[in-house]
């Protein structure tokens, strides 16, 4: 008798214990379970859920292989042991082992602790309640460790990772009833409570924090910072990066979230294997370019001056806004959460444009929280269920029009 | 207790527990928001409303049956706001830097709910003794909530008790600070006050399974 059926006689005869499902979650992450359901009718489709979250894993893993080595190169770069790459994407500075390892060596453990802390805490409530361990941390696992900067110290990821998934999640009653986004619900949590670690210029790049105390403890070293685009143009300043390296995402930044065409990649892998909405990613897109617009034209009639502070991300051209910050990866992997999100087709279209809408305003009107994604998102998130709604009801309404025309 | 019979015990303890006036009633959610970041505040402004609970149930038993009912609300209003007042002058007196903290959540005692639910539901209809008693129990109900509140949102907010540092010196990097701990400011704002209540009523019906509606 192999382990296989050792392991489903176990389970048979432990089927009343307390622990069972955490048990079980181990069980069917292993193997096929040989149950099957009693009674209906049912269709079988290889998209079960842990189908859909892991191609929306696969989907990211570019932009994490990318943030590896981003992280590298920008400690390098900062310390001015390398050249800046001048916007070429397979230049050789930047794809050296060494860089790889230096990310590398950063980011596993926010990862080992994003899925440590959120999958214990799924097993215990598992336990608590009595059901069975829900796949829903999988994603939101990894989302997590890409949209965090990467000196975060590692406690607090595991606070705002439990508040994330008890407050954002667990309340409302686990995977698939949560009304908020959890990954944003945790970096909105790590944004409030830790505003020094998730902002300003000193964490985006590894080393930079460290250099700082070095520097308070009276060594003579250089400063070493390394603002994120959003942050230099809030403050008015000559951004110093070329286009192209923004939109190839060699520019500091959360893990995950500088390569505008790694990203742009992973999206299209979600639209051809229908896991991601294509509405909202296109909406949200234009919501952000008419924003942006708006702003521009704001700018180019005269009504906003060099004087005004915020003149630096108004005047910045509407189509830069989708390449840098947390847009593209925001609107990508969190506005399309399938629980969060709008369901009906014309509110995904609403619920997108705003997104994107708001993510601009809040940016450009709102230097103290420059990732207005995240915020805008989250908000959204909120409303989403009364777009539905009144998506819903003006669809009831308009056939009982016409059910009325043809009775009349 | 010999001084209370078992019913008017009742009156105290309930609204410590099973009928708290925030977390099952949720009134007086405003002030419980606002003002909880410090301990000290939470604990000034229980003892504020405890004074006003308590002297004005009493007050309002002894004139209930001479108020006329269309009037009441008026009569009422003008006892909180009297009562109001006093502690408000008593905290300007001896507590000017506390009052200042309070700002104009003391003189908002007037519009805390629990107080004018307790003067409708209670004290029109019971005599003074009595309405005393669920003056001071009310009062200790939303007491007890406000410094539990406080008391968390003090310690992992700022790191300090009553003003005193208990994890150490978060600037000169002493105590818990030595290991890398930092305040949480998402603590010190009114979201947190609010989630923080939150989970008090969860573990609260958690807890006591009469208290699940459905």
């Amino acid at each position: 008798m192999g382990l296989k059926q050792n392991l489903h006689k176990f389970k048979e005869k432990n089927k009343n214990k307390k622990w069972i499902p955490a048990f079980n979650a181990i069980h069917t992450f292993l193997y096929l379970p040989n149950e099957i359901t009693h009674n209906g009718t049912h269709i079988k489709v290889a998209d079960d859920l842990k189908r859909t979250m892991n191609t929306v894993i696969m989907a990211m893993i570019p932009c994490l292989i990318f943030g590896m080595f981003n992280a590298g190169y920008q400690h390098h770069l900062a310390l001015g042991d390398i050249q800046a790459v001048a916007g070429s994407f397979f230049s050789s500075e930047f794809w050296t082992m060494d860089n790889f390892l230096v990310g590398f060596w950063k980011i596993v453990p926010l990862i080992i602790v994003s899925y440590g802390v959120g999958l214990g805490i799924e097993f215990i409530f598992a336990i608590i309640k009595g059901h069975e361990v829900e796949e829903g941390y999988l994603v939101t696992g990894m989302l997590v460790p890409l949209i965090v900067p990467i000196d975060i110290p590692l406690w607090m990821l595991a606070v705002a990772v439990i508040f994330g998934v008890v407050i954002g999640k667990e309340v409302f009653g686990g995977t698939g009833m949560n009304i908020l986004n959890p990954a944003l619900t945790i970096r909105a949590f790590l944004f409030f409570a830790y505003p020094t670690w998730m902002s300003g210029d000193k964490v985006w790049v590894h080393g930079a924090v460290e250099r700082d105390q070095m520097i308070a403890a009276g060594e003579n070293l250089d400063a070493v910072s390394g603002e994120t685009i959003l942050g230099v143009l809030a403050q008015g300043k000559e951004v110093t990066h070329s286009v192209s390296e923004m939109f190839l995402g060699f520019i500091p930044g959360s893990v995950g979230e500088t390569s505008t065409l790694l990203i742009l990649l992973g999206g299209l892998f979600l639209i051809f294997s229908k896991i991601g909405s294509w509405r909202i990613m296109l909406s949200s897109v234009l919501g952000a370019i008419a924003m942006g617009l708006i702003f521009n034209g704001v700018v180019d009639s005269g009504w906003i001056t060099e004087s005004s502070k915020f003149y630096g991300l108004m005047s910045t051209p509407f189509w830069h806004h989708l390449i840098i910050g947390g847009f593209a990866f925001g609107t990508v992997f969190m506005a399309t959460d399938p629980v969060t999100a709008s369901q009906t087709t014309k509110g995904k279209w609403i619920y997108g444009f705003l997104v994107g809408f708001i993510s601009i305003m809040i940016r450009v009107f709102n230097p103290a929280y420059p990732e207005g994604v995240m915020l805008a998102i989250l908000l959204m998130n909120v409303f989403a269920p009364t777009i539905d709604h009144y998506v819903v009801q003006g669809n009831v309404k308009r056939r009982l029009k016409r059910v009325k025309v043809k009775t009349a | 207790m010999g001084l209370l019979s078992k019913k008017d015990t009742a009156l105290i303890t309930d609204p410590l527990t099973d009928n708290n006036p925030i977390t099952i009633q949720v009134l007086g959610i405003c002030s419980a928001l606002a003002i909880t970041a410090e301990l000290k505040a939470s604990l000034v402004m229980g003892i504020a409303v405890l004074f006003v609970l308590g002297v004005g149930n009493v007050v309002i038993s002894l004139m209930r049956n001479i108020i006329p009912s269309k009037i009441r609300i008026i009569v009422q209003l003008i006892v909180v706001a009297s009562l109001v007042i006093i502690v408000d002058q008593v905290l300007k007196a001896f507590a000017y830097e506390l009052s200042k903290t309070l700002s104009v959540f003391v003189g908002l005692i007037i519009t805390n709910c629990i107080i004018m639910g307790r003067f409708e539901a209670f004290a029109l209809g019971n005599g003074p003794w009595r309405s005393f008693l669920d003056g001071i129990g009310n009062a200790l109900g939303y007491a007890v909530i406000l410094i539990i509140v406080g008391f968390f949102r003090e310690l992992l907010g700022s790191g300090t008790l009553f003003g005193i540092p208990v994890l150490g010196d978060s600037i000169e990097k002493t105590g818990v600070y030595a290991f890398g701990y930092e305040n949480n400011g998402f603590m010190l704002m009114p979201p947190m006050a609010l989630i923080v209540v939150g989970i008090i009523i969860w573990v609260q019906r958690s807890r006591n399974k009469a208290l699940i509606e459905d």
